[in-house]
């Protein structure tokens, strides 16, 4: 049959020569590799004393953005729980009060705002989705923890830290 | 032989036993660190230091694990398999010399357990013995996997043993003796016994490799066909025990490799600086260990760089060329002492 690329490669099978036969000149050239490995530089990243750099496009744990004033920029529009193709995120909106201007930019906020951690898949659309660039996925990896109902994160975990702090 | 003879040689049989239990201890700490090294990765470091601590934090966990004797287990079989096996792999150093003489004082110490005049039927002897712990153990275990690891190893021990023997025999053309003593006295300088028998020295390493169950001949607990092959069933000190037991004979089968064929305690120029006797002594113990360590370090370099025989492959290099191999050497060496004579 013609072949249909040209990937094909010829295999030669002669029967081995005597040097092959005696097995020792290939296991002394296996030596010879395997010294060569022995004072190459190890590649471990000891995790938890150094950490491997992120690439540029990394997506961590989610952060809630502050404006330039420190106040929160989220509305609670909830046009990012509806992206979440896990649903991961819940969310309660809440009327801005007088005195409160300098907390909250706009005159709704998120009273409560949930991610689950376990299903978010880390996948950006709450963040392509925000109007308000409020949410973003650059944070660091979420920490391991021992109940389910710690890797909801609320606003405690998410919220940027306020300004003059 | 006075009291003082007597403690001495006491103070020394300890100080051996210590000394083989530590380096089997390290050793199982360098072949991790080795086989990293060999990886590209670091190896245990969190134990202490570099990770020197880790062969204490291993010996805790064997004790402290639960150990389980199968129900259908021959229960005292069961328990001498272990025994057995690191019992033969510590007397094997008896005969070993270890140095020359040392002078204390009056009294003159012989860094040697004993001198006795068939040394190497002896440690011939006892490594033939190290395959009962593991057939015992094998069999003991009433498990199909156990049995088939036990099988192998007596079949390959026993195969090996023959072209041991025959390369050994080689070498006694050459010596004229059997005491290990005597084998390393002959050595001093340059006159190390592996420029005489090179072939029977490469003869000689492939077969305490499969003496010792090492890779590439480590079919005995060859984990991708048998689990854990003869020490499947085994858990806690016991499983250690044959762990250990491999490590001993690796460090018992290196330091006659050294003394057989390195010269043991025997460096170039050792007498040629004027040093006193006692501190030749002690250099030649330094060399002695500096040789064994060379080895162990080339045991685990083969582990970590050859693949595993098959099993037919096996019993073909040991009865189809090892050991014609070594009629031909000794029949080679016969030959040429005639010629030279």
């Amino acid at each position: 049959m013609e072949p249909l690329s040209n990937k094909r490669k010829l295999i030669e099978s002669k029967p081995l020569n005597f040097l092959e036969r005696a097995y020792l000149p290939a296991i002394l050239s296996g030596l010879a590799i395997t010294m060569k490995h022995f004072f190459r530089k190890p590649v471990t990243i000891s995790y938890p004393e150094e950490k491997r750099e992120f690439s540029e496009n990394f997506r961590g744990m989610h952060s809630l953005k502050r404006d330039e004033d420190g106040k929160e920029r989220c509305t609670a529009c909830g046009l990012c729980a509806l992206s979440c193709p896990a649903e991961a995120i819940t969310m309660i909106a809440a009327e801005r009060q007088h005195g409160e201007e300098h907390l909250y930019r706009e005159e709704k906020y998120a009273a409560v705002y949930e991610i689950n951690m376990l299903r978010c898949i880390f996948c950006g659309l709450c963040e392509e989705a925000c109007p308000k660039e409020a949410i973003y996925l650059d944070g660091d990896i979420v920490p391991a923890d021992y109940l389910r109902k710690d890797f909801i994160y609320g606003k405690d975990k998410l919220v940027e830290a306020p300004l003059n702090q | 032989m006075g009291l003082a003879d007597i403690i001495i040689k006491f103070i020394l049989i300890v100080i051996i036993f210590a000394i083989s239990l530590v380096i089997a201890m390290y050793s199982t700490y360098a072949e991790r660190k080795v086989a990293a090294f060999f990886q590209d990765r670091i190896g245990p470091n969190r134990a202490g230091p570099w990770g020197i601590l880790q062969p204490l934090a291993d010996g805790g966990k064997m004790f402290l694990k639960e150990e389980i004797i199968p129900t259908n287990a021959s229960m005292f079989l069961f328990i001498v398999g272990p025994s057995l096996a690191i019992l033969t792999a510590c007397i094997g150093s008896a005969v070993i010399p270890w140095g020359q003489k040392l002078t204390i004082g009056s009294h003159v110490v012989d860094l040697q357990v004993t001198d006795i005049n068939v040394g190497i039927l002896y440690i011939f002897g006892v490594v033939s013995l190290g395959v009962y712990g593991v057939m015992i153990g094998g069999w003991a275990s009433n498990n199909k996997y156990s049995l088939l690891g036990a099988i192998r190893a007596a079949s390959q021990n026993i195969s090996y043993e023959i072209s041991m023997g025959l390369s050994i025999i080689a070498l006694l053309l050459v010596t004229g003796t059997l005491s290990l003593r005597q084998i390393a006295e002959q050595q001093t300088g340059w006159h190390w016994n592996v420029v005489y028998q090179p072939l029977g020295f490469l003869i000689f390493i492939i077969c305490a490799f499969a003496e010792t169950n090492r890779t590439p001949f480590d079919l005995p607990e060859c984990e991708t066909e048998l689990v854990g092959g003869y020490h499947t069933e085994y858990s806690s000190m016991k499983l250690g025990f044959y762990l250990f037991a491999e490590y001993i004979n690796m460090f018992i089968s290196s330091a006659v490799m050294a003394t057989l064929y390195f010269g043991g305690y025997n460096m170039p120029f050792m007498h040629h600086f004027g040093f006193s006797e006692n501190l030749v002594t002690i250099l030649g113990v330094v060399f002695l260990f500096i040789k064994i360590f060379a080895f162990i370090f080339f045991f685990m370099w083969v582990r970590w760089t050859i693949p595993r025989f098959r099993y037919d492959q096996l019993m073909d290099l040991g009865w189809k060329i090892l050991i014609p191999l070594s009629i031909a050497n000794i029949v080679i060496t016969g030959i040429v002492i005639t010629l030279l004579k």
